[in-house]
């Protein structure tokens, strides 16, 4: 490409196509109005105008959870990047690649308190993966180029570029970068040859081997890999919360979610194997519960990870392995193949003991109850999209139960926030999904205080004529506050009910959309085929009116071990 | 364990918050920080001197890594190495406190760098340990300021940081 004369608002917007994208989120302000002029000239992408800056990134970051691609949200200085923080934040923690690119007051402004400036790149500092801040136009194709090339590599995260509104004024030559080199930044994609074969030893002398898998599988586009490992050995395989999809569920190796509300036989298989396979997973506090607990049981660890510093972190490691998960897995599984066979003998016990734990049927609850049972909700969501569907939620009781019992197939079907725990989410992440699947079934399960953390994005989704189901599960609580303060606070409900709810049916139909309340079990299937069958083309908003005093079990009380679970 | 960390990290904006806001944001602990630019002027070199276990050290270098800027991290207590560091002592060296704080000085090869009438300043350099000495020689009252550069270090022989 020629190198020709380019305002820096220009170079943005042609930095961005060529990078390929074809989706921002975004809202303008002051600091941002020369870009946004030059996307009103351009059609290669789409801008999407949100309601709050919070939810373009949230959408921005849903959209990448769901395709692979790098996210991009556009917001303008001072309160516009403030707003920002908690969607950079929610990717950060669970290691989404996005770049925000947030307006900046003029450089000869910066420091003076001027209209709308905020510190960004300080603000942000600790919530991104790394943020720039380009006080010339001439650094500005280079910087994005970086920008892009440090969000998707090694462990991915949130990359902000703060862009001060006289720099997107300026003019210089153009030309994108191809590629990029950078003496500081360099993460390690393949495994390490010795450690990987000890690995395959352990793996293959066994007896009672637990694989145990997190998001990185799902983002390191591992599923296949792992499947592959995991079928050829026959050993039992356990994902976290963020890990879902990365096994298939239906399948009879697979013991469920471990963790603070994972299934009886995940967590106790855990707790007593003696070689554990760590893949793209970080024996987080909601994981493991407490490391001394976990360390009580001698058993060996080999963990694979992009990011060093997940390796041996809480827990101590045996055998670490840097590197990408998808590469070593295949690695170890060629090895594997090369090496032998697992003890058969030895795993058969373990099976045995593993299905004694799964004969708990730690899930059940009462399916004949006349109130509607938010699980059986989900189940039936479950049922009425064959699976298919696109999930994401919010945070809370309902994230718990949409993680236990809607069966996750394939990965990237299930969008949440693990790491921030993040309530509002939930609608956002489904705009952001809807946007790039549009003919996916998208369904966003979520509480009535979740929900109203971003309700005005109900205007976004008919501005953009997004589809979603909006799956409502309404106990009139904050649930888990209020699951938390029955079993610890000795049923003292400090604010956790949640009174003066809107009529939610007038609410969405007062955005244009459809709305539902459903308040018995006979009703909850038919709604829902209704919803993606004859309101498939709109928005459809279920409030489902459950049990107030249902709780989510199993649960590893906080500071317990993993197998001090609470069973119902 | 008190630990040496050597760094080399790209000369930009906002590298040194990047590292103390690491420290904090992790509640590593800071014993000393010292930057400078290095004979290639990209580059800073930072030393850092910090105490922890062996799995927060372990930490910390992993940590330092990921951050973007950083271009290498070394332990220097991990091998040989030299430590220095600058201090400037402001005495009062009024009366027989004039010898004294004469001899003091060269006892620990410090060196006087300005003189009034009333007082001195006196350069040490050393490791850390040798300047808490000096201080702990003299009399408190006669210690009018000090200002301490925190500790700079360098591996042994041919153990080099550099890209």
């Amino acid at each position: 490409m020629a190198d020709t004369e380019l305002t820096g608002a220009e170079i943005v917007v042609r930095c961005l196509q060529a990078e390929g994208v074809e989706h921002v989120f975004g809202y303008p302000g002051g600091a941002v109005l020369n870009i946004y002029d030059e996307i009103y000239k351009q059609d290669k992408f789409q801008h999407i105008l949100v309601r709050h800056e919070q939810a373009a990134v949230h959408a921005a970051d849903a959209y990448s959870r769901a395709t692979g691609k790098v996210g991009v949200a556009l917001v303008t200085s001072g309160p516009g990047a403030t707003n920002a923080v908690t969607g950079i934040a929610t990717a950060y923690m669970d290691s989404i690649p996005l770049v925000v690119i947030t307006g900046q007051v003029p450089t000869p402004a910066i420091g003076m308190d001027a209209f709308q400036e905020v510190d960004t790149v300080g603000i942000t500092r600790p919530c991104v993966k790394h943020n720039f801040l380009v006080k010339d136009v001439r650094d500005l194709a280079c910087t994005l180029k970086k920008a892009f090339h440090i969000a998707a590599t090694g462990r991915p995260g949130p990359v902000v570029v703060d862009i001060p509104k006289d720099v997107t004024q300026h003019a210089c030559a153009f030309r994108y970068p191809e590629s990029i080199q950078m003496r500081s930044y360099n993460p390690t994609a393949k495994g390490h040859a010795g450690q990987i074969k000890r690995a395959v030893q352990l793996l293959l002398e066994a007896k009672r081997p637990v694989i145990y898998t997190g998001g990185g599988v799902v983002l390191g586009d591992a599923a296949g890999q792992l499947t592959e490992l995991a079928r050829l050995l026959g050993f039992p395989v356990t994902n976290t919360l963020m890990g879902l999809g990365g096994y298939p569920s239906p399948d009879p190796l697979f013991l469920g979610m471990l963790g603070m509300h994972g299934t009886y036989e995940a967590n106790m298989a855990m707790q007593h194997c003696d070689v554990l396979l760590a893949v793209g997973a970080r024996f987080d506090d909601r994981v493991i519960g407490n490391p001394r607990h976990f360390a009580k049981e001698a058993r060996k660890i080999i963990h694979i990870d992009v990011d060093p510093s997940s390796i041996s972190k809480r827990v101590k490691v045996d055998v670490p392995i840097v590197g990408e998960v998808a590469r070593v897995l295949d690695e170890i599984t060629r090895q594997s193949q090369a090496a032998g066979t697992p003890d058969a003998a030895a795993l058969k016990a373990w099976w045995a003991q593993i299905e004694l734990w799964r004969a708990q049927d730690c899930l059940k609850y009462d399916r004949q109850a006349s109130v509607i049972k938010p699980q059986f909700v989900v189940e039936k969501l479950y049922e009425v999209t064959g699976g298919e569907a696109y999930v994401t939620s919010d945070v809370g009781q309902h994230q718990m139960w949409a993680a236990q019992y809607y069966k996750f197939v394939r990965p990237r079907r299930w969008i949440n926030s693990g790491g921030l725990g993040t309530m509002g989410v939930g609608m956002p992440y489904a705009m952001g999904v809807q946007k790039a699947f549009p003919d996916a079934m998208v369904a966003c399960i979520t509480g009535e205080g979740s929900i109203q953390m971003n309700i005005q994005e109900l205007a976004t989704c008919q501005q953009e004529k997004l589809p979603i189901k909006v799956i409502l599960l309404n106990n009139g609580y904050l649930g888990m506050v209020r699951q938390w303060q029955e079993f610890f606070y000795e049923e003292r409900y400090s604010e956790s009910y949640v009174a003066s709810l809107p009529d939610f049916v007038k609410l969405a139909e007062a955005y244009g959309h459809v709305g539902m309340r459903i308040e018995k079990p006979e009703d909850v299937e038919p709604a829902l085929r209704r919803a993606f069958g004859e309101y498939r083309e709109r928005l459809v908003f279920i409030d489902f009116v459950t049990d107030p005093r249902e709780n989510v079990y199993p649960m590893i009380p906080a500071g317990k071990g993993l197998s001090e679970m609470i069973l119902i | 364990m008190r630990h040496i960390i050597s760094l080399l990290m790209e000369n930009e904006a906002g590298a040194l918050s990047r590292v103390a806001g690491l420290f904090s944001a992790r509640g590593y602990n800071i014993e000393s920080l010292t930057v400078a630019p290095t004979e290639d002027a990209t580059l800073s070199r930072m030393t850092i001197v910090t105490r922890g276990s062996d799995e927060v050290i372990e930490q910390i270098t992993k940590q330092l890594n990921k951050l973007i800027d950083v271009v290498k991290v070394q332990d220097l207590t991990d091998g040989g190495h030299i430590e220095r560091e600058l201090m400037l002592v402001k005495v009062r060296a009024t009366g027989d406190l004039r010898e004294e704080m004469k001899r003091m000085a060269d006892i620990f090869r410090g060196r006087i760098i300005d003189v009034t009438d009333k007082v001195y300043t006196i350069e040490l350099t050393g490791a850390g340990s040798k300047l808490d000495a000096f201080l702990e020689a003299l009399e408190p009252s006669t210690i009018l300021e000090t200002v301490r550069t925190g500790a700079s270090g360098i591996g042994r022989g041919d153990r080099v940081l550099k890209i």
